[in-house]
């Protein structure tokens, strides 16, 4: 049974691939991918360079086509986006028209909960990510990184199943950066979700991971996989840690040399 | 610190009003450049202004009755360009059969200048309110289609993901969506058109009308009373300002939190 649950909740994707066809010809981004989470595993995708992953992810939360293999959720095959694949975005896209509290509960209010209900349901999770007494700030109001703890926040507050996260803190500062980390492994580890997360930065891989998949640079295809079983939170200067960020580093340089 | 800086901005518009006013004064009753016959002075066309609330010659009715007429003409003629051009430019953004079903007439239409069409409208209606009132509507509702058109265009896919991840309907994601984001630009579109209804009407009042600011205007040329053109000018620009300033601060209460990014 057990085993079961295991194989049903998440995501597989098998031999996954996509190729755009451009007036200029065909531009292959992802390349024979295959792999499936593990139910509550923080699965990170790490590599360099600007194409495939976010195409990766973007395939698996339904926005894009495959257009060889399959990718399947719970079992079915990823159609298009659904309430159970939530999405926290790279460059964060909340509502500007809409609060703290609106861009949170919207999810809610889409699936017709009512307003109280949602409301506090809304709450917990503003105080989760840390916004308390902000729930009536518009996005303007708010620096990069409380913007993205609303993002989370707002992924969360749907019970997705699966939480896609699409290098979301690229676009923050190196300080803010550190900071959003902590908070995600905290908030995680509060609230344990499958997460498939994609980032070219090898601190924050090693400081999040269960498992890194490394890939490699246009087309994305699998270039190795780690399992990271560190304790969490995780040292950064520990032995294990920077051994293990020498080792993907190195195989990632060796890599762009081919 | 800020209110300071506040206050010399405001002083800087008073200086741009009051030296035109003074280079006008100094023009026409020190220099005397032009008689006051053919070109009133500042002060002249003030009198003028307070006469005419209350003095009936020469066109048969108060500036308080051909504003009343004009503001008529121009608020039917655009609530009703409003009401038709947003949903239209709305619609013709969101549903791709809407705008190929739309654009090519609205190209055909967009080029022709409304006064071209009061010819026509005289012919079908008549003078009365009916061809200016047409006019205006054509006016507002193209300024409307076009900027309620590229305000929907603007949504971001990102934003539609949003609603997609949550299972939006298509209506939702347009009025919870795709409206929100083009709010600015249609409350620039209502902007436009409302300067738009304003000046094809006191065109439209110049060309036919037997009533309202550019018929005050015109009769004051003919009655050789240059001071009540000009007060229909001041009248006219300063109706136009008002109307402006009542939309801006209607935008800034609905489209909350969207001045910047």
């Amino acid at each position: 049974m057990e085993q079961e649950r295991k194989m049903k909740a998440g995501i597989e994707c098998i031999n996954a691939g996509k190729v755009f066809v451009t007036p200029e010809g065909e531009h292959e981004v992802v390349r024979n991918l295959s792999f499936a989470t593990k139910e509550n595993e923080f699965l990170v995708l790490f590599g360099p360079g600007q194409c495939g992953k976010t195409t990766i992810i973007n395939m698996i939360a339904g926005f894009e086509d495959v257009t060889s293999g399959r990718i399947l959720a719970d079992g079915k095959k990823v159609e298009k986006p659904e309430p159970s694949r939530g999405v926290v975005f790279q460059n964060i896209a909340l509502f500007p028209w809409m609060t703290t509290m609106g861009n949170v509960e919207y999810g809610l209010k889409i699936r017709g909960v009512k307003k109280e209900q949602r409301r506090a349901e809304a709450q917990k999770y503003i105080d989760l990510v840390g916004l308390s007494g902000f729930e009536n700030s518009f996005p303007v109001q708010l620096s990069g990184g409380m913007k993205q703890r609303v993002g989370i926040a707002r992924a969360y507050c749907n019970e997705p199943e699966v939480m896609l996260m699409d290098e979301p803190f690229g676009a923050l500062d190196a300080q803010t950066r550190y900071l959003m980390q902590e908070e995600l492994q905290r908030i995680w580890s509060a609230e344990k979700r499958t997460v498939i997360f994609v980032t070219n930065n090898i601190e924050e891989a090693l400081y999040l991971a269960d498992r890194i998949i490394v890939l490699t640079n246009c087309p994305a295809t699998i270039k190795k996989e780690y399992v990271i079983d560190l304790p969490r939170p995780r040292n950064l200067v520990s032995e294990e840690f920077l051994a293990l960020r020498r080792e993907i580093t190195g195989i990632l340089d060796s890599s762009q040399e081919d | 610190m800020l209110k300071k800086k506040k206050w010399g901005y405001t002083l800087a518009s008073l200086v741009s009003v009051v030296t035109v006013l003074a280079a006008w004064y100094i023009c026409i009753n020190v220099l005397h450049l032009k008689a006051e016959t053919v070109f009133p002075g500042p002060i002249t066309v003030a009198k003028t202004f307070f006469q005419k609330l209350y003095t009936k010659a020469p066109d048969g009715a108060t500036l308080l009755v051909h504003l009343a007429s004009s503001l008529k003409v121009a608020l039917l003629g655009y609530a009703l360009g409003v009401v038709f051009g947003v949903p239209v430019g709305i619609m013709m953004a969101w549903n791709k059969w809407v705008d190929r079903f739309v654009r090519p007439l609205f190209d055909l239409i967009r080029p022709v200048p409304g006064l071209a069409w009061i010819p026509m409208f005289i012919l079908l209606f008549g003078i009365g309110i009916m061809p200016k009132a047409a006019v205006i509507f054509l006016s507002t509702a193209v300024a409307c289609i076009v900027n309620c058109y590229t305000g929907i265009r603007q949504t971001r896919q990102e934003h539609l993901w949003v609603g997609d991840v949550f299972g939006a309907s298509d209506a939702q994601k347009l009025f919870r969506i795709a409206i929100p984001t083009a709010l600015p630009m249609i409350f620039t579109g209502l902007r436009v058109a409302m300067g738009a209804a304003w000046m094809a009407l006191v065109a439209a009042e110049l060309l036919a009308a037997s009533e309202g600011l550019g018929y005050m205007i015109q009769q004051g040329r003919y009655s050789s009373k240059p001071a009540l053109v000009f007060v229909g000018m001041l009248m006219i620009g300063l109706v136009g300002l008002a109307m402006d300033v009542v939309l801006h601060w209607l935008e800034k209460k609905v489209a909350k939190g969207m001045n910047a990014e």
